[in-house]
């Protein structure tokens, strides 16, 4: 599984840092910064979570 | 009467008064049975789309064919007379009634300022705000407490001045304006309202531009210098905007967050033997009030089709939070208040690039007062039956505009 965020259609509502803070952190300006972007097995349901919780759809699942 | 996605509206006078205090009107229930959008023919003159649904609500507020611009013919304004609509029609826009990029530019510069990590930086500050209200209170010989004075409104009240740098002493009068301006009762004064913060905000920011100190202001004063120009026009929208939202609904929240964990013992047990429930506990008593029902409109600017429903260009779209958040599809027994229910997707918020942007601010404050109220107070209880507290049925924002307790 690999996560891809844009950073041209986040604002910053931090969801996904509340959601899994080991994925998703924000910048000093607010937008979404990913930590990585292939969350290991334990925090992968909670990214997904994540994805689905993004006010601006900004996060995507890649299929690989 | 009524018919879904095509044929006949249904007739229903919005705005709707809460009838029990602990749900949504009966009509919201008897649309969304029908369909997740359904057309509906407002009070006076005209026609809305009413979105009841939980993934229609998501669907509509993320799409960008939609407009938020109240300023736009056949903005569904249902909350409004036509006097007030023209104020705000001569006004520059705030950025809730802004659109795309335009929107975007306004809102990106404040985002720095509400970060996860900032806000926990300020998490100790307001722990010491919330005590030393709950202080006040405990030293008082006086019951019941009015907690709506005592707690509610000065917590969010003082974080907020001190987080943009507005003078605390002035908080009679911007708390009283604000309560005002999202009340449903006389159009008059909701104008005096209006004007009188307007212009006060005005004041504020015209002071900080010739003295910038060491707040959100001073550091968006800074940074437009910076960039260019100074736009004083879009602080002053700012200002407003951060200051009434940042403590009116902040602090209905915690009044009806009170009003539903005395009223529900067993929930208030599970919060009161574990603090890490709290956070899920707020995210529930969000969900459960859904306090901001029917801000949240829209103006279709292109035919969409969505939850089958054909929404044509020009067509007003009012979605309901509360509905939405309400909806069974999305939480099982939404009328019970479960603590434990671990569901953060409610729409309480908002959602689409609107989306609160002061809500884990909100959340901060809310987590810190539920938990250090029932822990300082832990025999706190209602001084009145919860069928005569004055819920705000009759406001924009949902709340009580008294809360007696005592212990």
């Amino acid at each position: 599984m690999r996560i891809k965020a844009d950073t041209g259609l986040c604002v910053g509502s931090g969801q996904c840092v509340l959601t899994v803070p080991a994925v998703f952190d924000q910048g000093d300006d607010g937008i979404v910064v990913l930590l990585t972007d292939r969350p290991d097995d334990e925090t992968a349901a909670r990214a997904r979570h994540a994805v689905t919780l993004c006010p601006s759809r900004a996060l995507s699942i890649l299929r690989e | 009467m009524m018919e879904s996605v095509t044929g006949e509206s249904a007739d229903v006078e919005l705005p709707v008064e809460r009838g029990c205090p602990f749900a949504p009107p009966a009509e919201y229930e008897r649309l969304r049975a029908r369909a997740p959008i359904s057309k509906i023919r407002l009070a006076g003159d005209g026609e809305a789309w009413w979105v009841s649904g939980h993934d229609q609500a998501r669907a509509v507020l993320a799409d960008s064919r939609f407009s938020s611009d109240r300023r736009r013919d056949g903005f569904p304004l249902f909350t409004l007379d036509a006097e007030t609509l023209r104020q705000l029609r001569s006004q520059p826009p705030l950025m809730l009634g802004m659109d795309g990029a335009e929107h975007s530019a306004a809102r990106r510069p404040v985002i720095g300022e509400f970060t996860v990590r900032r806000l926990a930086g300020l998490r100790p500050r307001i722990q010491e705000i919330v005590d030393r209200f709950v202080d006040d209170m405990l030293a008082t010989g006086r019951r019941p407490v009015d907690l709506v004075r005592a707690l509610s409104l000065p917590v969010p009240s003082l974080v907020i001045c001190e987080l943009l740098g507005v003078p605390y002493t002035d908080h009679d009068f911007f708390q009283s304006r604000t309560a005002m301006m999202v009340s449903r009762t006389s159009p008059e004064d909701r104008r005096r309202a209006l004007a009188e913060l307007r212009a006060y905000i005005d004041d504020l920011i015209t002071r900080k531009e010739s003295e910038p100190g060491d707040d959100l202001f001073g550091r968006q004063i800074a940074r437009q210098r910076q960039e260019g120009a100074l736009d004083h026009a879009a602080l002053v929208g700012l200002a407003f905007l951060l200051l009434t939202a940042g403590h009116e609904t902040t602090a209905n929240m915690i009044s009806l967050g009170v009003v539903g964990l005395l009223t529900h013992p067993d929930q208030l047990a599970l919060v009161k033997a574990d603090p890490d429930r709290t956070p899920m506990a707020v995210e529930e008593l969000l969900r459960f009030f859904s306090i901001a029902d029917g801000v949240t409109s829209r103006l279709a600017t292109e035919d969409v089709q969505i939850g089958g429903a054909r929404i044509k260009a020009g067509e007003g779209v009012i979605v309901s939070i509360l509905s939405a958040n309400w909806d069974p599809a999305a939480f099982e027994d939404p009328a019970e208040l479960d603590v434990e229910r671990g569901a953060r997707h409610h729409v309480a918020f908002g959602f689409g690039p609107h989306q609160c942007l002061g809500q884990n601010l909100a959340r901060m404050e809310l987590q810190i007062v539920f938990d250090t109220l029932f822990r300082r107070i832990p025999t706190l209880r209602l001084a009145a039956p919860v069928d005569e507290l004055p819920f705000k049925s009759d406001a924009v924002i949902y709340g009580v505009h008294e809360l007696p307790v005592t212990w």
